[in-house]
């Protein structure tokens, strides 16, 4: 359980991504959700597994597939106070994938005059296990 | 579909009277909305408009209202970035109406 706060108890929301970008309609609707979401002001993280880490990757163009690139909304998360983006190790190993491939997502620390953070932590499998052991509530997409 | 003209152009509108095409925008078309509400943009509105036009082209959403006042104070001064001096200016909340003159779509998770 969460520690009590004004006007409700808050809880430790992990949004867990494992699908990529356009295939389905997913990514997109996890996204929204974490926007929507970030109004009630709980604690959130975002974790990328699988295919979902994908959803981050730098240089996207959806060009090709007549879609909207979404990926820069990512860059915006940080002014929502979403900062604790946990990508897992083994799934970017297993697509041959190094954290150089994603984009340099950051966030601005207010109790540290607005230094620039970075918002991604790489985490094994392990430490995924554990970061969701840890939560009050898991939405997975 | 509902539509605006604005100097003898027709502007698609869906029926909460957001611009369909966004890439279709012209200051025109924030100054006959604007004239709709029985508001006249100053100076102080096309700050607001403008930010949120490079707040949409950057990241590719209209922001929280909350969003907004804090990038709005940063950017334009403290006296700003507050709900008081935004809904000030648009009455009909600040994120909404802003972002309807600004041709971009609802602000993401506005009801």
């Amino acid at each position: 359980m969460g520690d009590m706060s004004e006007g409700g108890t808050t809880k430790k929301f992990l949004y867990l991504n494992r699908k990529a970008s356009y295939g389905t309609v997913y990514a997109l609707e996890s996204l929204e959700v974490v926007l929507i979401a970030a109004a009630f002001e709980q604690d959130v993280s975002l974790a990328f597994i699988d295919d979902g880490v994908y959803q981050i990757i730098k240089g996207q163009d959806t060009k090709g597939i007549g879609m909207k690139n979404f990926s820069p909304t990512f860059n915006a998360l940080g002014d929502y106070d979403i900062n604790k983006l946990y990508v897992e190790k083994e799934s970017l190993d297993e697509r041959g994938l190094t954290e150089d491939d994603l984009m340099p997502l950051v966030y601005e620390d207010e109790d540290d005059d607005w230094a620039e953070k970075p918002s991604i932590k790489i985490v094994n499998r392990a430490e995924m296990a554990d970061l969701m052991q840890d939560q009050d509530v898991i939405l997975s997409f | 579909m509902s539509s605006i003209t604005v100097d003898g152009k027709e502007y698609g509108v869906d029926e909460e009277g957001y611009l369909a095409d966004l890439s279709t925008w012209v200051p025109g078309i924030a100054d006959v909305m604007a004239a709709q509400d029985d508001l006249t943009l100053t100076d102080e509105h096309w700050d607001i408009i403008n930010f949120l036009r490079e707040y949409y082209e950057e990241y590719q959403i209209a922001p929280a209202i909350r969003v907004l006042t804090k990038a709005i104070g940063k950017k334009l001064g403290k006296e700003k970035g507050n709900s008081k001096y935004l809904y000030e200016l648009f009455p009909y909340g600040p994120a909404k109406q802003a972002c309807r003159y600004a041709g971009l779509p609802k602000p993401t998770g506005c009801v």
